[in-house]
């Protein structure tokens, strides 16, 4: 029984508890990211969105996603790099965000996706401490494959607490 | 076999508090002391379903109580209890309790023993009080008895045989039988001869059937009580142990159907065919008729409705989406359709069937639309309730006038409708209408009225709530608006200005502080909670003869009726409920104001200038107000000229929400999908005046080109958030 699980979960890539967790990386600005690939609705190519005025550069706009309107994040522009010319690469990683009972579906453009990994809890390591030079909220873990570096972000707290705040807290 | 009940909880609950209310309704609507028959037949259903319910359930105390009630409405409607209107009262305070009952079980909260105990209690006392009510009919309690071979028997012998589908209706004979052995000795035979082998046995169909034998001294009624409920469903046969069942029918049958002394019998009209199925022998045959006979007992009740499903939100609201998703289907067809290059033939059927396409998927969101409208009569239906309670605590005589009620509207709206509503009637209640010495001495009627209309104006539906009463005291309101700050001491605001500060946060007239209203809560927030549906709400009141609340609302929060304008690159849309005129502005019409503002002369007005591209940061094709398009547009009862490049067409469009997926906009009440699959932003243009007013104007002369005007425009935002 408890082979046959462990048979299974392995082949249909499943991982029981968080021992074994996929993440779907991508590239940006030579860097790579990982996401939780269970939090990833779908992967599409750059499409023109409808800009949202009044809200930081960062938030590209929305778009149609199948009758829901959803916002576009530029990550580049989030964690403060160079802005990039959107090219055929380019494309928008549509994940789902989860904040106090609420799910929420964005977008989040990156440069390119990269692959996907099985990552075993134990080879997690934490964020150092960076000071207020960089902000550790959204990272969740950085792990080590193939010899590179592949931070994992914490889409939870990415998403959830600047942006959308609003205005209104703001001003 | 044991059922999750949990899973019925819900329509249970659902059921009650609808009974509830029916209750209500009809307690208002029974003349005291002349009731009417089928008026209290309604009441006393719904309580005895409320009862039925509550006991298959298991909440006790729910049942217990109702039976209580119960009981005093049978009293009425046999005739040995007038109508008091201490009985009325009465009546409705227990509604108001069980409907906390409910409530309390629903949430699974204590029930408040203490005002159950006291309801329960003078309901009790009303009960034993037998000079409470004069008995009509005496006959009635005496005869009844006399008549039946009823009382001082050693007990009934019943003869019950389920039919298959018994256990299906949700009755379960051992709570049945449990409930006979309560009224005395009980003995039952069982009679398995219908079970089929265990291989072929439906676990779900009863194949038993039981001939009991109940030594009691309970009358027939009661016994019949605890079958009331497998009416249709069984073949039941009820006789007495010491008289044969011939002797009895006999004498039943001199008696005559509808005069029978049936005593007590659950519902008088089911009275009659009842009888035959006491102690007729050959009863078999007589089954079909019987359950036909029997089932019209609990129909009636919903008389008046054209047949109802009880569905979902849910589901409806993914209809609704999905005809949403069809209607921008059917518009980008249209769109390639018209720009489409092919032989003429081909064309014109093509466009003859989009032409027809677009007639269905309209109607079809019509009709979509409709399952979710309500007559308004839902939300109407708890004043006159509130009204008779409201008055006669403030020692007013007050008529309350209902009309419209078929008017229909949407659910949502519909529910968020209701608290506004009633703190205005309220007001009008307690403000409006004077005390009846005070109107008498005015020379008007003692009884004040208070008028409910409603009705559809093009795609709105208007609420109006007038009283005869007082009026609005203009000079009150403007001298606690001096008081309060919000007008000058020199300032002579027009009058409309005046009746409007009473929608001001921190307004009230009144003397003195109520228990009904007055805390100066209220009409800012009634005035809030209707912008938030897209509506509006005016005033006007006449010194002496009384005001009229107006509240105007959209019929439906999922579409709206739009004009498409353009600025720059960009597409919103402006709901045309907004939009007074569009027009080209004159250059020599426009004025600066401290080289902080523009002005527009509007005829006799001075409009304010907003420039969307200002207020959004965007980049137009136009930056001189004459190159463009003002769109006057209304919010929050301002004007303003919106200006922008260009018009485009109008259209209907589906609203979708921005803060399903982000968070509320400034400025922006939600967006919209259009034809060509992109996403289109709704102004709001309250909200927008209010933006626009924080951003003030950053340019200092209206015809000066305004290079920095558009991602500068955005940085300075960014940086002010």
């Amino acid at each position: 029984m408890n082979t046959a699980e462990n048979i299974m979960s392995h082949e249909l890539g499943l991982s029981s508890g968080n021992e074994n967790d996929q993440f779907l990386t991508f590239i940006m600005a030579g860097e790579e990211y990982g996401v939780d690939i269970l939090r990833v609705q779908e992967i599409r190519g750059w499409d023109n969105v409808t800009p949202i005025p009044n809200t930081p550069e960062y938030i590209k706009g929305v778009i149609n996603l199948r009758g829901s309107i959803v916002p576009i994040i530029d990550l580049r522009e989030r964690f403060g790099l160079a802005r990039n010319e959107y090219g055929p690469t380019t494309v928008v990683i549509v994940v789902k965000v989860i904040d106090e009972e609420r799910e929420r579906v964005m977008g989040i453009v990156v440069d390119a996706v990269s692959d996907v990994y099985n990552v075993a809890e134990d080879d997690m390591k934490p964020p150092p401490d960076f000071g207020s030079v960089v902000s550790v909220d959204f990272v969740k873990g950085l792990t080590t494959v193939d010899e590179k570096m592949v931070i994992i972000l914490d889409i939870d707290h990415m998403m959830t607490k600047d942006d959308l705040a609003g205005i209104a807290q703001n001003q | 076999m044991t059922v999750d009940m949990s899973q019925f909880y819900q329509t249970f609950f659902e059921e009650s508090f609808e009974g509830l209310d029916t209750m209500e309704s009809s307690l208002l609507n029974l003349d005291v002391g002349a009731a009417d028959e089928e008026t209290i037949n309604t009441i006393f259903r719904a309580a005895h379903s409320i009862k039925g319910g509550a006991g298959t359930f298991g909440f006790k105390a729910v049942s217990d109580f109702t039976h209580v009630m119960e009981t005093l409405l049978d009293e009425i409607r046999d005739g040995k209890r007038l109508v008091t209107q201490e009985t009325v009262d009465l009546l409705l305070q227990s509604v108001d309790c069980l409907r906390d009952m409910l409530t309390a079980v629903q949430n699974e909260d204590e029930i408040d023993q203490a005002t159950v105990a006291a309801v329960q209690g003078n309901l009790e006392k009303l009960l034993n009080d037998a000079s409470a009510g004069t008995p009509v009919e005496q006959r009635d309690d005496t005869g009844d008895e006399a008549a039946t071979p009823e009382p001082a028997g050693e007990g009934w012998r019943i003869h019950f045989a389920p039919y298959e589908d018994l256990i299906k209706t949700g009755n379960d004979p051992v709570r049945m039988f449990r409930e006979l052995a309560e009224l005395g000795e009980l003995e039952a035979r069982l009679d398995d001869s219908q079970l089929p082998a265990f291989g072929e046995m439906d676990p779900e169909v009863c194949y038993l059937r039981w001939d009991l034998v109940l030594k009691t001294d309970a009358p027939l009624s009661v016994v019949e009580e605890v079958f009331e409920w497998v009416d249709g469903v069984c073949e039941l046969r009820i006789e007495p142990l010491s008289s044969t069942g011939a002797e009895a029918a006999t004498q039943e049958a001199d008696a005559g159907s509808p005069a029978a002394p049936v005593p007590e019998a659950p519902v008088t009209n089911a009275s009659a065919p009842a009888v035959p199925q006491r102690q007729a022998e050959p009863v078999v045959a007589e089954n079909p008729t019987e359950a036909k006979a029997v089932t019209p007992k609990k129909k009636p009740a919903s008389g008046g409705e054209h047949g109802s499903i009880r569905v979902s939100i849910d589901k409806v609201d993914a209809l609704i989406n999905l005809v949403g998703e069809l209607v921008i289907t059917q518009s980008m067809l249209g769109q390639i359709g018209d720009e489409l290059d092919m032989d003429l033939d081909k064309l014109e059927k093509l466009r003859d069937g989009l032409g027809q396409l677009e007639r269905n998927t309209r109607e079809l969101q019509e009709s979509v639309m409709r399952i979710r409208m309500l007559p308004i009569s839902f939300a109407f239906q708890r004043f006159p309730r509130m009204v008779r309670d409201t008055a006669k605590k403030l020692n007013k005589e007050i008529e309350l006038k209902l009309s419209g009620e078929q008017t229909e509207l949407d659910k949502t709206v519909m529910e968020k409708i209701g608290d506004p509503l009633v703190h205005l009637v309220r007001n009008s209640i307690d403000h409006g209408v004077e005390p009846p010495e005070v109107r008498e001495q005015a020379g008007k009627p003692r009884v004040g009225t208070v008028h409910l209309n409603a009705y559809h104006q093009g795609g709105n539906i208007v609420i109006e709530i007038s009283d005869d009463g007082a009026g609005l005291n203009r000079d009150k309101i403007l001298q606690k608006a001096r008081e309060k700050g919000l007008v000058g001491e020199d300032e002579v605001p027009s009058d409309e200005r005046i009746y409007d500060m009473i929608f001001d946060p921190g307004f009230s007239t009144a003397d003195t502080i109520s228990d009904v209203s007055g805390r100066g809560v209220g009409m800012d927030v009634v005035k809030r909670n209707i912008r938030e549906l897209g509506g509006s709400i005016e005033v006007s009141t006449e010194a002496g003869k009384g005001s009229t609340f107006t509240i105007r609302l959209p019929l439906t929060l999922a579409i709206l009726d739009g004009q498409l304008i353009r600025v720059g690159d960009d597409t919103f849309i402006v709901p045309l409920v907004s939009i007074i005129e569009s027009l080209q502005a004159d250059p020599a019409q426009i004025n600066g104001l401290a080289g902080q503002a523009e002005l527009y002369k509007l005829r006799e007005d001075y409009i304010p200038i907003v420039r969307l591209y200002e207020v959004f940061g965007l980049k137009p094709k136009a930056t001189r107000l004459e190159d463009g398009l003002l769109v006057v547009v209304e919010g929050d009862g301002q004007k303003v000229g919106l200006f922008v490049d260009d018009l485009l067409g109008q259209q209907q469009v589906v609203i979708k929400s921005l803060e399903t997926n982000f968070r509320k906009v400034d400025g922006v009440s939600g967006a919209t999908i259009l034809g060509d699959g992109t996403v289109a932003l709704i102004l709001d243009i309250s909200s927008l005046i209010q933006v626009s007013k924080r951003i003030g104007r950053k340019h200092r002369l209206p015809d000066e080109p305004t290079p920095e005007a558009g991602p500068d425009g955005d940085a300075a935002t960014e940086q002010a958030a």
